[in-house]
């Protein structure tokens, strides 16, 4: 019963807080909207038991892919007016999109006609064995039977990182930078000397 | 506690019900109570090191103060800049405290006494701080104004580059406990050195990265030396500038509480939580919530020790410490853990 009204509630909330994205005017409240539908994406993986996929879309996810994208649309210098007239410009793209997306989801209700796929159901029936946890299947099948994929995305997302580096890195030579090591290298004796000039003297720099 | 409301002749629908919101209630008013005494004793502690007296009017000792600054901002006008987006302007205090107070949810005070006694426990309080960041990251926005803006800015950088690190730290606990779950770490921890000392701490592969987690969690808290959110030489009050009366009191809660519980995770993790310091039966005789308590103020303490005496990072430090230091040595220690107890056989 209580898992039928929580399935519904966050099924709900995913559903509108996804529309609300694509519909909302102000890019920040477009993020803000997304991040409440991964948040109740969560809930639903928590329905079904698979609470390990759950924490980890909250962790990455909302804790870090989506504080980025916030990061980077709130230094977005909206123009509506230009906004709406990107639109014309934008129209056959989105629609060639949407027919993937409808074509896409045309297959999937062909395939689902054949059987449906055995997925988890609210009452936890896919929940794993008895004493075993998600994190403990989840970490067996990683790092047991799909050892391989699993290091072999690793190196891909590796290669990514380091080709994103690559790309944006560059060797600027007309700002001044500090070199940490070299600051703290540095003492006092080198740095400062300590005079006692004569009344009236002075000290030549 | 469901049992106890069953015996009352309850069915277990409404007994659990009960006894989860008794449970909520058991935490958050105590929390509360002591969110507002640690702000005086955060302020009697400052005092001291600067040898100032601190607030010594109202009540004894000064005592009620932070009462009487509670009952001062509630009786405030709460302000709303014209320019602002009044909706996430108002949201914002309220996500950055609910947030605070949820993570509390998966500490253990006591053998048994853990609200939510769930086994992906370190993880859902590494999901809730990392939620903690959209109410700085909206409320700066939300102004509409520079200085919350930068130190919005500030803040979500800063909040990222130190959970990876604190990630990486957990994860060395985590494959010495062998589970996520608080209470399991907890158990995991006793008489973890020669069968005597209670805590990771005394074991000198934990130990750096216990050192490594305080630093983190006064960067992840925006804490005093990395309160760089709110410099107040810099950015007037940061992301909190624009706030007044209950909105501004409600971050000054939700930090307080987040450090506390910056302090319970220090004390679970690496402290032994609810056990005592060692394994001898006469320590048994004070109960756990106490020392829990205990290590909670040392903890504390140290905090505010640090906030008295260490001066603020500047921001290109704070990010070359994070991502070139931390990050690195902990991703080390990570292999040396893990290699360690592949070696030894723990696993086995």
């Amino acid at each position: 019963m209580i898992q039928t009204l929580a399935f519904y509630l966050f099924a709900t909330m995913v559903i509108a807080s996804g529309a609300v994205t694509i519909l909302a005017r102000n890019p920040v409240h477009s993020v803000l909207w997304l991040i409440l539908a991964f948040f109740n994406a969560a809930g639903l993986m928590v329905l079904v038991g698979a609470e390990f996929i759950a924490m980890l879309l909250v962790i990455v996810y909302v804790g870090a892919v989506a504080v980025l994208f916030l990061f980077v649309v709130m230094m977005l210098d909206i123009d509506f007016a230009e906004l709406r007239a990107g639109f014309v410009k934008n129209f056959p793209l989105g629609l060639l999109l949407a027919v993937v997306l409808f074509v896409e989801l045309f297959v999937g209700l062909i395939v689902r006609s054949a059987g449906p796929m055995k997925l988890g159901t609210p009452d936890g029936a896919a929940m794993t064995g008895v004493g075993q946890s998600n994190i403990e299947a989840i970490g067996a099948l990683l790092y047991g039977k799909y050892l391989f994929l699993f290091e072999a995305s690793g190196i891909i997302l590796l290669v990514a990182m380091i080709g994103a580096i690559v790309l944006t890195h560059r060797q600027r030579s007309d700002t001044r930078g500090q070199n940490v090591s070299r600051q703290n290298a540095r003492r006092p004796e080198e740095a400062t000397r300590n005079v006692k000039p004569e009344v009236g003297q002075g000290v030549v720099l | 506690m469901t049992q106890t409301f069953q015996t009352w002749g309850l069915s277990y629908e409404w007994a659990w019900g009960l006894a989860t919101l008794a449970g909520i209630l058991l935490i958050a008013l105590p929390l509360m109570l002591g969110v507002a005494m640690i702000i005086y004793a955060d302020r009697k502690i400052w005092a001291a090191m600067a040898l100032r007296k601190g607030p010594n009017v109202v009540g004894p000792f000064g005592l009620l103060q932070s009462f009487a600054d509670g009952l001062k901002v509630f009786l405030q006008e709460t302000i709303v800049p014209s320019a602002s987006n009044k909706a996430l302007f108002l949201i914002a205090p309220i996500i950055t405290f609910t947030v605070a107070l949820m993570a509390w949810a998966v500490i253990p005070f006591n053998s048994g006494a853990v609200l939510a006694d769930i086994n992906v426990g370190l993880l859902y309080v590494l999901a809730m701080s990392s939620l903690g960041v959209y109410g700085v990251v909206i409320a700066g926005w939300a102004s509409n104004s520079k200085y919350p803006f930068f130190s919005a800015m500030r803040a979500a950088a800063q909040m990222i580059s130190y959970e990876v690190s604190i990630g990486f730290i957990l994860i060395c606990v985590v494959l010495w406990a062998g589970t996520f779950n608080m209470n399991g770490i907890v158990m995991a921890q006793k008489g973890h050195v020669f069968g005597l000392i209670n805590g990771f701490v005394a074991n000198p592969l934990l130990f750096p990265m216990w050192v490594l987690f305080l630093i983190s969690g006064m960067a992840e808290t925006a804490r005093a030396p990395f309160d760089l959110t709110e410099a107040e030489s810099e950015l007037v009050a940061g992301y909190q500038t624009e706030y007044s009366s209950m909105s501004f009191a409600l971050y000054w809660l939700g930090e307080y509480a987040n450090v506390l519980l910056m302090c319970a995770l220090n004390a679970v993790l690496f402290w032994g939580g609810w056990l005592p310091p060692l394994d001898l039966p006469f320590m048994y005789i004070v109960p756990g919530f106490v020392w829990l308590l205990l290590k909670i103020l040392f903890f504390f303490f140290i905090f505010s020790w640090v906030k008295a005496t260490v001066p603020r990072y500047r921001y290109d430090q704070l990010m070359r410490l994070g991502w070139k230091i931390f990050l690195p040595f902990s991703l080390l220690w990570v292999v040396i853990v893990s290699g360690y107890l592949m070696a030894i056989g723990h696993f086995a």
